[in-house]
């Protein structure tokens, strides 16, 4: 053993939020794995439920509490660890060890910080120090000036002339920072960012810079390697995690290349780095006299989104090696895990290209633009290899899943009339419109001009425009023209579409011209030394397969794609065990998925990996190939289910339940058939053609409606109407109602509780299950409620119904695996809202409280061996809490829907459910400064149910405001408050004041339902300037009247001491 | 226009044509280095040659000026790459890749599989191979032939203006080998490959050996002058084939690799230390026995083959890889330092 460590503390990153998502689960993992390989004993701290890293088979004792110094010194306290790694959480995980650093915390318990030391990561994180050291090696940073204040800025401004760049110093993913070309931009982003950082910088704007980065680790004998660079597309301005993102870079020189490589390794030694740092270089595409101009523009000394993504994209195991040197291994004492023949002191040569392209889903958030610029907004984020970059970002525009079949089809772009409007200032489908400006014959030097992105990349976009505008004009498809067209990436869907044949008789007609795509391994070293390496991918730049196929042996398991809102890390934990628990019935799994972030998509979680498009076409590519006995699609979410009935139609099998039995599940008009025939409640609905006859209907079972497209195209969302006005928007929106994408109109039960129910049957029969029920009243989106486990709030006869409801479903759909029931209930009767035969988000979470692995048992439900489970009634409460990231969506309305808008999701345990539910909403950054609240009600029945939680915090010492009516109320009921304005009474101070000079620690905004539920004409009016200010000013908001309640009820019980520091084995 | 790269095996694969339409038979080489072609196309030591790039996008940012190139023109005899792009972007670049190749008639195909011709060397090892466009051509085995004498200067050349003299025996050099001395303020006295600078009288305070292409053994004249050099104790330092040379010179002996190593991302250790570097090579054979009176100075981390030699007690010192880089890591540049320091 090479260690003198013992017990190692690891901090994890949390919920998923924008700016931090799943690559964290990954490096955790990986390093988890790593420490247990050495025989050290592991702690874990991570709220985060559903990653993979909080498994029973991962680290040792497992804590589910918030990442923060109070709770990770109680653990400290308790568990007495040696060694205490920060590097795999992300910044949360950073922050938290620099406040125990400066805090004495490690120096009193004698804890001692693994791999880079904390003075180093401190030095990085002071933007102003950091800039300070970097020239003292000489390595150029743009002018930058650190301020305190908005005035201070505005002179150094003025000084570096605008434009100028301003940043939020201590945040994550480029948060509240932004470009200022005059003096009143500057003044608002500046304002904005000192409310969320107590320093910003002002730095020098780099226009159209070549962004460059790369990944360096160093082991503890200064040996340097720089595993991967990469190139973003987009020019500097945009986020990283905004751009499009290549690796390796295409436009630079040897000597560019080179030189920032020799750079990155400089910084990294004059850290004193032990494991892996992240550089990012700003570069002059057009530099004076010949020369070489570049600026660092950030340095991540840790591992980051960029690591993951060039772990992925190289197939170098970064955080697998960025353990073992925190232990002390030189880098050439660790094998290569890929090659299995090598060590890992070389830097990966590819022969291929990776394109990595982010997820946005800004039309998820009402009101927010979608303008992309230095602040991270995306969700999440795929990754395309192919020969070429035409084929990669083909591959990976598809890969986004959202509804097109290359990048040549414009059919979601908006028809904008001003271009290059949408051209020159970045959007999320800026992509698009670049597309439709070649297509309209605007020249490369033009869109350069406008967009600063290398003519590189817009001559790769022209080849394409091309070569479609070719194949419209001739529409001749011969072996050699559908040979090129597929080897630049085109999918049978857009040939189809062109000449106007189906996808399956473009399959079939390639497919006798004997065009099939080849099978290529990520080997690390381009071929030049043989690899066992089972990661793939394929190319129609090849003439060979690397591969010998693995026969009936194989399944092929489909993973869930680009993380997105509504599809996550927890699809992630069902895939990769649903993979693993493949080898118990002596069967080899296929992963196919494209998330660079992902656990799924390690090198170790499979037998073998397709780094792939989750497409119909591409996944019976891989079917064929491989010859395997059948595939898997109700492990990865919603988006492998959507291929299902292609699938089935080609005589693939399906492990589980029949496609036939899925879409009588999926087709509301089946399903709803079916309940009707089983005498089973629903709350009533019909699909609708034409606006009278849904108004007529909304008429006849009262308002509330809720209204959804059957036909659900990305981002057409669902939607509450209170009245005819609201029901009318809404249909007129849904532009595509017609015979054939009919609207679906349901009553919509007010004050009702809703219920999750989770369950595995066999042949029919219900194997085991688990019920949990929300906190906030239906109409809420589960996915962003409160959950609760046991349920509590459901009572026995409901209970009761529920399992009897279940298993006639389960006997009639002849359900073998996963299934997924939402009820509601309402004066004990019991609706079902809607069923999935597919995991569902809520299978992580279930597993972990109940102690039975549902993944593991859906995959014996598919070898007909799934016992029959009884699960005991726990002696605690599990909540799970959202993690909302409204901070970073400019002007969205942060309030709960019927459509979903959290980001992740957090799970706590405690005695209580008010305990579990304190500790979760801790772990989603809910942090009580002062005991100060802000309390806006309104309605009369919401008052009158809140008066008396008001009390509570009275007599807890809050110090109260309330707007006009809610301070009337108050007073009646004998509750002092001190009256605020609202913002159209014109006084000042006003609520938003009182809000942005954060004389109050917690706003309380409880609209009434239509208010919430509605989700147009909402700007402007005084709930949003609450709600908005209060998310802007980085102060916790409660908008769910039983969410608020459960909150004051928790902190009536419970100081922050009286939350117990138990673990995961202590509670089970 | 479609060429054809026919192997003496019998393997035919059709290109498309993007360089110059002359039929030409060489070796078959390969190179992983994922940036730096026109370094590689002017490194002499591909004499003979007809490349194949292994990373597959290849012409991205053109052909900047003579400056940053390794010699006076290109060198390989062919090139195969996976995708040729003839829309270069970058400010240095003055002409496309495409206009270099056909100005100085060197054949170069656009074949998608480059990684199959890649496995195909790796395996079976560097075999004859032809480019052809329609016209029969016979092969041809350039190791055959004294390729050093083919890329070696002619004349005599003095660069610089140092104080110290450095000969630098020019079996192929880089022209980054000669930018990196002057950098350090010597005083070069290039000489051809066979010159035997010692008896012409020539004094000098220390011998570079360069990089070459082909068989060591080819450059049977170099050896001989070395051994002289050897006998006379003046420091030397070899790079490459210069390193192959020394280990000749000094009783040791070369041998064919399993796997050869063409690219930018070799590992050496320094032996004796946890002190690793990233190097270029490019290279079919390595020293097997080491000369009398030498230790191993570097070793390759991922087959353990010697990458270097140091003689125990006296200033000879060699390297299999390229301190020069260009393309590659700077990583080793203190060797050049190492040497002048010996002077």
């Amino acid at each position: 053993m090479k260690t003198k460590f013992k017990k190692i503390l690891i901090l994890g990153s949390g919920a998923l939020k924008i700016g931090q998502a799943g690559e964290f689960d990954y490096s955790g993992s990986q390093a988890i794995k790593v420490f247990k390989e050495e025989g050290i004993k592991t702690v874990l701290i991570n709220p985060n439920i559903a990653t993979i890293q909080t498994s029973k088979e991962l680290a040792d004792t497992v804590y589910f509490l918030p990442v923060t110094l109070e709770f990770v010194t109680q653990v400290i306290k308790k568990e007495r660890p040696d060694g205490l790694v920060l590097s795999f959480g992300g910044q949360t995980a950073l922050n938290c060890g620099m406040e125990l650093f400066k805090k004495k915390i490690l120096q009193e318990y004698n804890v001692e910080v693994l791999g880079t030391p904390v003075s180093a990561i401190i030095l990085t994180e002071d933007r102003k120090k950091f800039a300070h050291h970097l020239q003292s090696i000489h390595v150029s940073t743009p002018a930058s000036f650190a301020v305190r204040t908005v005035e201070e800025g505005q002179k150094r401004a003025q000084e570096i002339g605008y434009p100028v760049m301003i940043r939020a110093g201590f945040s994550l993913g480029g948060q509240k920072s932004g470009v200022a070309f005059t003096e009143k931009e500057y003044k608002e982003i500046a304002s904005d960012a000192l409310a969320f950082s107590p320093q910003i910088l002002v730095e020098k704007y780099l226009h159209h810079f070549k962004e460059i980065e790369y990944e360096v680790v160093r082991d503890q004998y200064d040996n340097c390697v720089t595993v991967c660079n990469m190139e973003n597309m987009d020019p500097l301005g945009i986020h990283t995690g905004e751009s499009i993102v290549v690796a390796p870079s295409q436009t630079l020189t040897n000597y560019e290349y080179h030189e920032l490589r020799r750079l990155s390794i400089q910084i990294v030694r004059s850290l004193g780095i032990v494991g892996e740092c992240n550089v990012q270089f700003a570069l002059n595409p057009h530099p004076k006299k010949n020369s070489f101009e570049y600026y660092v523009i950030e340095v991540n000394a840790r591992l980051s989104r960029s690591s993951a993504l060039a772990s992925k994209a190289t197939g170098y195991p970064l955080a697998y090696v960025g353990a073992k040197l925190i232990l002390g291994y030189a880098l050439n004492e660790i094998q290569n895990q890929v090659t299995k023949t090598t060590q890992s002191y070389f830097e990966p040569a590819l022969d291929y290209i990776v394109v990595k392209i982010p997820r946005w889903d800004m039309d998820k958030f009402k009101g927010t633009t979608e303008k992309i610029g230095s602040a991270m907004k995306s969700v999440g984020e795929v990754m395309a290899i192919g020969r070429n970059f035409e084929e990669a970002i083909q591959k990976g525009i598809r890969m986004l899943d959202i509804g097109v079949s290359g990048v040549t089809d414009t059919s979601k772009t908006p028809a904008e009339l001003n271009i290059k409007t949408h051209i020159k200032q970045a959007n999320s489908k800026r992509i698009f419109f670049l597309i439709k400006a070649l297509q309209q014959g605007v020249s490369v030097h033009s869109l350069y001009k406008l967009c600063g992105i290398d003519p590189w990349f817009l001559d790769r976009l022209k080849v394409l425009v091309d070569e479609e505008n070719m194949l419209i004009k001739n529409k001749t498809l011969d072996k050699q023209s559908i040979g090129s067209l597929k080897k630049i990436g085109f999918s049978d869907k857009r040939i189809g579409e062109i000449v106007g044949k189906s996808e399956l008789e473009i399959r079939v007609l390639r497919k006798s011209f004997g065009v099939i795509p080849s099978i290529f391994q990520i080997d690390t070293l381009a071929g030049e030394v043989p690899a066992k390496t089972n990661y793939l991918y394929m190319t129609y730049g090849g003439s060979h397969n690397d591969v010998v196929p693995l026969g009936k042996k194989g399944i092929l398991v489909l993973g869930s794609g680009p993380y997105r809102i509504g599809s996550s890390v927890e699809f992630d934990w069902t895939c990769v065990n649903s993979s693993l628990a493949l080898k118990k019935y002596n069967k080899q799994s296929i992963i196919v998925n494209c998330n660079p972030e992902t656990v799924s998509t390690d090198y170790d979680m499979s037998d073998r990996l397709y780094f792939e498009e989750l497409s119909f076409e591409r996944v019976a590519d891989i079917y064929e190939f491989e010859g395997s006995e059948s595939v898997i699609l109700s492990v990865g979410g919603q988006t492998p289910n959507n291929i299902a009935q292609k699938v089935h139609a080609y005589n693939i099998p399906i492990l589980g339940t029949s496609a036939e039995d899925i879409d009588r599940a999926e087709d509301r008009n089946k399903f709803s058939q079916l309940l009707d025939s089983l005498d089973i409640k629903q709350p009533q609905w019909n699909s609708f053609e034409d606006m009278k006859s849904a108004l007529s209907f909304a008429q006849t079972v009262g308002y509330p409606v809720l209204i959804r497209p059957s036909y659900v195209l990305s981002g057409a969302a669902m939607n509450l109407c209170y009245n005819e006005q609201d029901l009318k928007h809404f249909i007129q929106k849904a532009t595509d109602i017609n015979k054939k994408h009919p609207v679906m109109i349901s009553k919509f039960i007010s004050n009702a509780r809703e219920v999750e129910f989770d369950g595995i049957a066999q042949k029919g029969e219900v194997k085991v299950h688990v019920i949990a029920n929300h906190i906030e009243h239906a109409g809420v989106h589960s996915g962003d409620a409160t959950i609760v486990y046991p349920a509590e709030r459901v009572r026995y006869h409901s209970g009761a119904r529920m399992i009897e409801i279940a298993s006639q479903l389960a006997k009639a759909l002849h359900i073998t695996g996963p299934f997924n029931i939402q009820f509601m209930v309402k004066d004990n009767i019991v609706y079902v809202i809607e069923m999935n035969l597919r995991s569902s988000r809520t299978f992580p979470f279930v597993s972990k409280v109940t102690g039975v692995n549902f993944a593991e048992v859906l995959v014996d439900s598919f070898f007909g061996k799934a016992k029959t489970y009884t699960i005991p009634y726990p002696k605690f409460v599990a909540v799970k809490a959202p993690q909302f990231s409204f901070s970073r969506m400019e002007s969205a309305d942060p309030v709960l829907r019927v459509e979903m808008s959290s980001t992740g999701e957090v799970a706590c345990f405690g005695d209580t459910a008010e305990e579990a539910y304190l500790k979760s909403i801790i772990s989603t950054g809910f942090s009580l400064r002062e005991k100060t609240a802000l309390i806006t009600v309104g309605g009369e029945e919401n008052k009158l149910r809140f008066a008396e939680s008001v009390w509570r915090l009275k007599n807890l010492g809050f110090k109260l405001f309330a707007t006009q009516n809610t301070h009337l109320f108050l007073k009646s009921k004998g509750v002092k408050t001190t009256r605020v304005a609202k913002v159209y009474e014109k006084k000042n101070p006003n609520v938003v004041d009182l809000i942005k000079s954060h004389k109050v620690s917690l706003v309380i905004n409880l609209s009434e339902d239509y208010q919430n539920g509605s989700l147009y004409k909402k700007e402007g009016t005084d709930g949003y300037l609450i709600r908005r200010a209060t998310i802007d000013n980085n102060i916790p908001l409660i908008t769910d009247l039983n969410a608020a309640r459960l909150f004051v009820k928790a902190i009536d019980k419970y100081e922050l001491e009286d939350l117990q520091i138990k673990s995961w084995n202590e509670y089970l | 226009m479609k060429g054809h790269l026919i192997f003496s095996d019998g393997t035919i694969i059709e290109g498309a044509s993007f360089g110059a339409e002359t039929s030409i038979a060489g070796e078959i080489a390969f190179s992983t280095s994922m940036m730096g072609y026109p370094e590689s196309l002017t490194d002499p030591s591909y004499k003979g040659q007809i490349l194949t790039l292994s990373y597959p996008i290849v012409g991205s940012y053109g052909v900047p000026k003579r400056e940053t190139w390794e010699s006076g023109k290109i060198q390989v005899s062919g090139l195969i790459v996976s995708q040729y792009i003839d829309t270069p972007s970058h400010f240095q670049s003055s002409m496309s890749l495409s206009q270099w190749l056909k100005s100085e008639h060197i054949p170069a195909l656009e074949i998608s599989d480059t990684r199959f011709i890649v496995k195909k060397i790796r395996d079976e090892g560097a075999t004859l191979v032809k480019i052809e466009f329609g016209e029969k051509i016979d092969f041809i085995d350039p190791n055959k032939e004294n390729l050093v004498a083919q890329v070696s200067t002619q004349k005599i050349e003095t660069i610089g203006k140092g104080k110290k003299k450095v000969v630098l025996i020019d079996c192929g050099v880089k022209d980054n080998i000669v930018r990196e001395l002057v950098k350090r303020n010597v005083t070069i006295i290039r000489v051809p490959w066979d010159c035997d600078f010692i008896e012409e009288g020539i004094q000098c305070d220390g011998v570079l050996v360069s990089n070459g292409p082909g068989d060591p053994k080819m450059a049977d004249k170099t050896i001989e002058i070395v051994k002289k050099i050897l006998a006379l104790k003046i420091p030397l330092f070899g790079i490459c084939l210069g390193n192959q040379i020394l280990a000749l010179a000094s009783g040791g002996d070369t041998y064919k690799l399993a796997f050869g190593h063409r690219g930018q991302n070799q590992p050496c250790s320094l032996v004796g230390s946890k002190t690793c570097y990233i190097t270029t090579q490019n290279h079919g054979f390595a020293i097997g026995k080491i000369p009398p009176g030498f230790k191993p100075w570097f070793i390759n981390c991922n087959d353990g083959t010697n990458e270097g030699i140091i003689h125990k007690t006296l200033p000879f010192m060699s390297v299999q890889f390229h301190p020069e880089a260009a393309p590659g890591p700077v990583d080793t540049s203190w060797l050049f330092d190492q040497f002048i320091s010996m002077l």
